[in-house]
């Protein structure tokens, strides 16, 4: 190939415009990679081709444009090839470190903080219940003592009630205290009153036989011991128990007498 | 520096390769915007465009398809002659055809005075208006050969020879 017509030719000044087809450009690169003198002419061409150019521009070196693409780029004035890690020194890591043990310490004093009050709270009710409990057995005792003191009184007079007809298997006993006007009826022998029934309690005159209503129980299943303390001002000869509707009746329904005693004279 | 190894940084999205690449190749670039849109403010616009885009499309280029220079000015003419085409440039501006890379060298008085400068003056000066004309279609403008020969009214060969015949005088004023 006779390189000198080629370069003769005037075909690198057109590489160098750009005005050659692709082909053609990829013809000329190869030559100039073979033939340094076809490279050395290229490169000639394009200094005098830059020289011709910057010779029109009105403003040289001009630096204000490309601080403006570099700042549309984003570039910082390092070299970007290696993209720039944020600089963290010990201060920093230490700082992160602190923070962290800090939140873990505020979150595990709370949970403490937390769990502390529960404890409060449940050691609170516990004691509420005890104190509950105390007085409960103080007013236990209250009552086991007046029944203590009942039964080791001369002037109580007791009368055991006898099971009646269907209800043979009860029976119930009056502590009758004349001087106090009382009575203490012990109705443990006594089944529960069915729902919407309450036990009636009757001083009875025998000649000729007269009931006197004492009053409904209506506490009989919540009262714990069983024992309830009654007024009696009669003089009464015996006494009976039956069951009634609730809120009682004017005389027995003697069908449902469930005890019965007479007081011994003397 | 050698070129090819800058290039290769630039494609790698190298910041200093390309702060080299833009010292080199600005001015040249200015003036080829410069020329085609003909005020300075609009080619500075379309400058920072042209590097913007030579940024983002840096791993497009291969030396096997050309020059980096004449990449770079295909680039900034294809963006300058947008420019041109668009209605806000239309409406401010007449119709530019008509002036040469030339004219500016001749009527301008703002030029350095480099030796540079001075030589491409009287190299204008002496230049025959055939001479003128292939140098702004060729590289002002971006026309092939093909397009400049039929713009001109000349043979492809034709236009190859006197080019080159152009281009030798011009190198023997700048280049030593």
């Amino acid at each position: 190939m006779d390189i000198q017509a080629y370069i003769e030719s005037g075909i690198l000044e057109l590489y160098v415009a750009g005005a050659l087809s692709e082909k053609e450009n990829k013809e000329v690169y190869n030559l100039m990679l073979q033939y340094p003198e076809i490279l050395q002419e290229v490169l000639e061409i394009e200094a005098a081709i830059i020289k011709l150019t910057a010779s029109v521009s009105p403003v040289k070196h001009n630096d204000k444009i490309l601080q403006a693409v570099k700042a549309h780029l984003g570039l910082t004035g390092t070299n970007s090839n290696v993209i720039p890690m944020p600089k963290y020194n010990w201060v920093t890591y230490t700082g992160w470190a602190a923070s962290v043990l800090l939140a873990i310490g505020l979150f595990w004093t709370t949970t403490q903080n937390n769990q502390l009050k529960t404890d409060i709270q449940i050691v609170k009710t516990q004691q509420e219940l005890l104190e509950t409990q105390i007085a409960n057995a103080k007013s236990n005792l209250e009552e086991a003592n007046t029944l203590i003191s009942v039964l080791r009184d001369n002037n109580i007079t007791k009368i055991p009630l006898a099971g009646q007809g269907n209800f043979s298997s009860t029976y119930a006993n009056v502590y009758w205290d004349k001087q106090q006007q009382r009575i203490y009826l012990d109705a443990e022998g006594l089944p529960e009153p069915p729902e919407g029934k309450v036990y009636q309690v009757w001083s009875l005159t025998l000649n000729p036989l007269t009931p006197t209503s004492l009053g409904t129980i209506d506490n009989f299943i919540t009262d714990d011991n069983k024992i309830f303390e009654i007024e009696n001002a009669n003089a009464s000869e015996a006494f009976g128990i039956t069951l009634e509707p609730a809120g009682g009746s004017e005389t027995p329904t003697m069908e449902f007498l469930y005890t019965l005693g007479v007081v011994n004279a003397g | 520096m050698e070129l090819e190894p800058l290039i290769e940084k630039f494609k790698q999205k190298d910041e200093k390769a390309f702060e080299t690449l833009y010292n080199m190749y600005s001015e040249s670039m200015q003036g080829v915007i410069y020329n085609i849109v003909r005020d300075n403010d609009i080619a500075e616009e379309v400058m920072q465009d042209v590097f913007i885009k030579a940024w983002h499309n840096a791993s497009s280029y291969s030396s096997e398809k050309g020059r980096f220079f004449t990449w770079i000015l295909n680039i900034a003419r294809n963006a300058a002659i947008d420019k041109t085409r668009s209605k806000a440039f239309k409406k401010s501006k007449q119709n530019l055809d008509a002036d040469f890379f030339v004219d500016i060298l001749e009527t301008s008085d703002s030029l350095d005075n480099s030796t540079d400068a001075i030589g491409i003056k009287k190299f204008v000066k002496k230049l025959g208006e055939k001479c003128k004309a292939v140098l702004e279609l060729l590289y002002f403008k971006g026309y092939t050969q093909v397009e400049a020969s039929e713009a001109l009214d000349m043979p492809v060969g034709t236009i190859k020879t006197r080019n080159r015949n152009c281009i030798k005088e011009l190198r023997n004023m700048v280049l030593e």
